[in-house]
C-alpha cells in the first residue's frame, strides 16, 4: 500500500509523539528493523553495554527530569535482562517504557531462536505490559504505554512487539488514540475527606507530617511545603522523598526509619497524628507495624487505592494525586484559619527541638585514622555547594549519603529504594546526566555495588556523558558486615571485598574516564577538586574508606522503632 | 456455618484480551490471596469477559483494590449473601453396586441429581444449584462412596436491583 510504512516507522514516530528524544538500549536480531529505522531517526540512541544498565539508565533519567525514560531490548536474553531494572522502577513508582521486540507471531509457544514468555516474565514487575503481534496495533500500544506510565501511581510499562509486527507496514495516522476503559486514575480528593482530614489536624496535638515518594512524582514540593508552613507540621521525608522539603528547613525533621535519624524516628512514634501523603507504610519506616507510632491516628493521602489500609488502619484515607489533594488541603485550612494562626503546639515543638539537640546526626573524621565517609560526603557537599543531583546505590554509602547530603530541591535525590538494588548508581546516574547535561550529577556508589555495573563507564565515556562518580571503597559489602558485626558475632561469611582488586583508577583510565584515588583524610579535599574539574569526561573517584564504620542510628529489622541504637554501644 | 459461607463472592468483569486470565491469576499468587475457585466466560457482550472469584475473606478490601490495579478490570463488585445467584455444577460418580442402585437412585432424586451416566458398578450424577446443596449431595453420597468428582466453580451474577427474590437469604 503507498501510504503505508513499516512497524519500526510506526514505532519511532510514535515515540516522537510522545516528545522522546532520547532512549537507551541494545539491538539484537528481533529488534534489528527497528535499529534500522533509528538510523535515520531524530531521536538520540545511547548504546548500553548491558541491558540493566540501559533500564536503569531510563529510570535514572526519568527521577531527574520527571518525564518518561525509554530503554529497548532485543527478544530472549535482552528482555530477561530488563528485569531487575523494571522490578526496580515498579517498585519505586518510576515512569519507564520498556520496547523489547519477540520472535515472529508464527514462532510464539515453539521455543524459537531468543523466544521468552516476556510479557509473563514482566507481569509481577510492571505497572502494564502488552504484547503486540498486529503492525496496526503498534501506535496505540505505544501511546497507551506511556500515559499509563506517567499518570495515577507512575510505573514501568513494557511492550513486546513480535518481528513481524515490526517488519510488516500500515498506514499511520499520527492520532494519539488510546483505548483503556478500565483505567481511572483518581486526581483530586473527596471533599469531605478533605475537611475531615483539616478536621483532625486542628486537633492534633502531635501531628507529623509523613512526606513519602508521591510527592516527588506528583511534583508536589511547593504544595507540600506550603502545606507543612501553614498549619506548622513538623515533617518527615522518607528516603524516596528527601529534598521535597529543604532539609534546611525549620519543619524539616529528615528521614525516618531503620537508619533514619532519631528525631525523626521517635516523632513519628510519640505522635498523634500521621499525615501520610505518598508514602507507604514501608517496612524500613515503621519498623514492626504492630508497634509503630502506637498513638497515632492517620490520614493518608496516596493515587494508588490499594496503598490505603495496606499495612496500617487509616481514619481518613483520601485517594488523590499528592499535588492536586495538598492544594485542596491549602484550601480548606486556609478557609478554616480564617487569618488566625495555626496552632503553636509549642510543647511539642519543644520536644522535638530538644530530640534534634540531643541526639543529632554525628560522626569524627580523625585526622591520621582511615576516612570516613560521611567526611568525604560533607566536602562533597560542600565543594558543589549543594547544588548537585546525587545518585546513589545501595548499602551504608547510600544511607549515609541521604543522612548527611542536605537535599534542599526535589529530583536531587536518586536512589534505589524499594528493590534495593546493588548496581542501580552507575547507570542511573549516567541517564540522569544524559537527561539533565546542565547540571552536576553525582554518583555516590559503594565498591560492591560498583562492580555489578560498571561497564556502563563505557557507555558514559563514548556517549560523553560527563558524570561524576564516586567510589566508597571500604573493600567489603558493608552493609551485609554491619548486620555480620551486630548480629552474627562477627562471623564475615563472604563480606571481604578487596581494596586493590580491581584497581579502580586503572579501570576507570580503561574506559575511558578519569581515574582518581584517596587514601589518606588529607588527600579527600584535592581529590573532589580535581574531580569536579573534570567536565569533559566521566570521573571516578575512589576513597579508601574505614571498613570498620557502621550506619547508626540503627532500628533493628522487624523491630519496634521505640528502640534506636545510636552506636555499637547500644547493642546487647 | 459451612465452609462456603466463608467465603466471599466476586465478579470481575474485564477486557476479553488474550492472558487476561493469567494476569488475574498471577495477581492473586503474587499477593499471596487464596482462591476458593475461579471461573472465566464470555457475557452478553464479546469484548467482556466476567469472573466470578471465590475467595476467603479477611483480605476482601485488599482483593478488590488490587484487582481493580490490573489495567483490563473494567468492574469488581462482592456480592453479599442473598445479592447474587450463585450456581456450580458437580459430576460425581458414585460406587453403586447393583444392590444399592435404587437406594441410591432414590436419595438422588431428592436433591433432583440427574443420572447421566451408568457402569456396571458406579453411576455418575449431575447436580447443579446453589453451592450448599451440592456440598449436602456430596455429603449424602459418601456413604455409598465416591469413586471421583468435580465441581465447576461458582458462577454468580447480581440479582436485579428490584428483584422479587432478593430479600431472600441464601439457604446454602
Ligand atoms: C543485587 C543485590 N544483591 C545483593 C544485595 C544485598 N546487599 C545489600 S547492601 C550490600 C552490600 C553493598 O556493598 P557496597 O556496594 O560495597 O556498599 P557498602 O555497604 O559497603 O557501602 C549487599 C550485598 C542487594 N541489595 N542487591
Ligand atoms: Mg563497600
Amino acid at each position: 500500500m503507498p501510504n503505508e510504512i513499516s512497524g519500526a516507522e510506526i514505532l519511532l514516530k510514535s515515540l516522537e509523539l510522545e516528545g522522546v528524544d532520547l532512549v537507551f538500549g541494545i539491538p539484537g536480531g528481533a529488534i534489528l528493523q527497528a535499529y534500522d529505522s533509528l538510523y535515520d531517526s531524530p531521536i538520540r540512541h545511547v548504546l548500553v553495554r548491558h541491558e540493566q544498565g540501559g533500564g536503569h539508565m531510563a529510570s535514572g533519567y526519568a527521577h531527574a527530569t520527571g518525564r518518561v525514560g525509554v530503554t529497548i531490548a532485543t527478544s530472549g536474553p535482552g528482555a530477561t535482562n530488563l528485569v531487575t531494572p523494571l522490578a526496580d522502577a515498579y517498585m519505586d513508582s518510576i515512569p519507564v517504557v520498556a520496547i523489547t521486540a519477540q520472535v515472529p507471531s508464527t514462532s510464539i509457544g515453539l521455543d524459537a531462536f531468543q523466544e521468552t514468555h516476556t510479557w509473563g516474565i514482566a507481569m509481577p514487575v510492571t505497572k502494564h505490559n502488552e504484547l503486540v503481534t498486529e503492525t496496526s496495533e503498534i501506535a496505540g500500544a505505544v501511546h497507551e504505554a506511556f500515559h499509563l506510565a506517567k499518570t495515577g501511581r507512575p510505573g514501568p510499562v513494557l511492550v513486546d512487539i513480535t518481528k513481524d509486527a515490526l517488519v510488516g507496514t500500515a498506514s499511520f495516522t499520527g492520532s494519539k488514540k488510546i483505548d483503556l476503559p478500565g483505567y481511572k486514575p483518581s486526581v483530586k480528593g473527596h471533599s469531605r475527606q478533605v475537611k475531615a482530614a483539616i478536621d483532625l489536624i486542628m486537633e492534633s496535638e502531635r501531628p507529623v507530617l509523613y512526606a513519602g515518594g508521591g510527592t516527588i512524582r506528583a511534583e508536589a514540593s511547593r504544595e507540600l511545603t506550603q502545606f507543612a508552613e501553614l498549619l506548622r507540621l513538623p515533617t518527615v521525608t522518607t528516603l524516596m522523598a528527601r529534598g521535597v522539603i529543604p532539609d534546611s528547613h525549620d519543619l524539616a525533621l529528615g528521614m525516618p526509619g531503620m537508619h533514619g535519624c532519631y528525631t525523626a524516628s521517635t516523632a513519628m512514634q510519640k505522635s498523634d497524628l500521621l499525615i501520610n501523603i505518598g508514602a507507604r507504610f514501608d517496612d524500613r519506616v515503621t519498623g514492626n507495624p504492630e508497634f509503630f507510632a502506637p498513638h497515632a491516628r492517620v490520614i493518608h493521602v496516596d493515587v494508588d487505592p490499594a496503598e490505603i489500609g495496606k499495612i496500617r488502619f487509616v481514619d481518613v484515607p483520601i485517594v488523590g494525586d499528592a499535588k492536586a489533594v495538598l492544594t485542596q488541603l491549602i484550601e480548606i485550612a486556609t478557609k478554616r484559619l480564617d487569618g488566625h494562626e495555626a496552632p503553636a503546639r509549642s510543647a511539642w515543638f519543644d520536644t522535638i527541638r530538644s530530640w534534634q539537640r540531643d541526639f543529632p546526626l554525628t560522626f569524627n573524621q580523625e585526622e591520621d585514622g582511615p576516612i570516613q565517609q560521611q567526611y568525604v560526603i560533607e566536602q562533597l557537599h560542600k565543594a558543589t555547594g549543594g547544588d548537585a543531583i546525587v545518585v546513589a546505590g545501595v548499602g551504608q554509602h547510600q544511607m549515609w549519603t541521604s543522612q548527611f547530603w542536605g537535599f534542599e530541591r526535589p529530583n536531587t535525590w536518586i536512589n534505589s529504594g524499594g528493590l534495593g538494588t546493588m548496581g542501580y548508581a552507575v547507570p542511573a546516574s549516567i541517564g540522569a546526566q544524559a537527561g539533565m547535561p546542565n547540571e552536576t550529577v553525582i554518583c555516590i556508589d559503594g565498591d560492591g555495588c560498583f562492580q555489578m555495573t560498571f561497564q556502563e563507564l563505557i557507555t558514559a565515556a563514548t556517549e560523553n556523558i560527563p558524570v561524576k562518580i564516586v567510589v566508597m571503597n571500604n573493600a567489603s559489602l558493608g552493609m551485609v558486615r554491619q548486620w555480620q558485626k551486630l548480629f552474627f558475632n562477627e562471623r564475615f561469611s563472604a563480606t571481604d571485598l578487596s581494596y586493590e582488586n580491581p584497581d579502580i583508577v586503572m579501570l576507570a583510565e580503561a574506559m575511558g574516564c578519569v581515574g582518581l584515588r584517596a587514601e589518606t583524610p588529607d588527600e579527600v579535599i584535592p581529590t573532589i577538586e580535581k574531580g569536579l574539574a573534570v567536565t569533559d569526561r566521566p570521573v571516578v573517584m575512589e576513597f579508601r574508606c574505614d571498613r570498620d564504620a557502621m550506619v547508626f542510628p540503627m532500628i533493628k529489622a522487624g523491630g519496634s522503632n521505640d528502640f534506636i541504637l545510636m552506636g555499637p554501644e547500644d547493642i546487647t | 456455618m459451612s465452609e462456603h459461607q466463608m467465603h466471599h463472592v466476586i465478579s470481575v468483569t474485564v477486557e476479553n484480551k488474550p492472558g487476561v486470565l493469567a494476569r488475574v491469576a498471577s495477581m492473586f499468587a503474587r499477593r499471596d490471596f487464596n482462591i476458593h475457585s475461579l471461573t472465566v466466560g464470555p457475557t452478553e457482550d464479546p469484548s467482556r469477559s466476567r469472573m466470578t472469584v471465590v475467595v476467603d475473606g479477611p483480605e476482601m478490601e485488599q482483593i478488590v483494590k488490587q484487582l481493580y490495579k490490573l489495567v483490563h478490570t473494567l468492574k469488581v463488585s462482592e456480592h453479599k449473601p442473598g445479592e447474587a445467584v450463585e450456581r456450580e455444577i458437580m459430576l460425581l460418580r458414585v460406587n453403586a453396586d447393583p444392590k444399592r442402585r435404587s437406594e441410591i437412585l432414590e436419595a438422588a432424586n431428592v436433591f433432583e441429581a440427574k443420572a447421566v451416566d451408568v457402569g456396571a458398578t458406579t453411576v455418575t450424577f449431575e447436580v447443579v444449584g446453589e453451592p450448599g446443596r451440592l456440598a449436602d449431595f456430596h455429603e449424602m453420597m459418601k456413604t455409598y462412596g465416591i469413586a471421583s468428582l468435580v465441581k465447576s466453580g461458582r458462577i454468580a451474577l447480581a440479582k436485579d436491583s428490584k428483584s422479587m427474590t432478593k430479600k431472600q437469604k441464601r439457604t446454602a
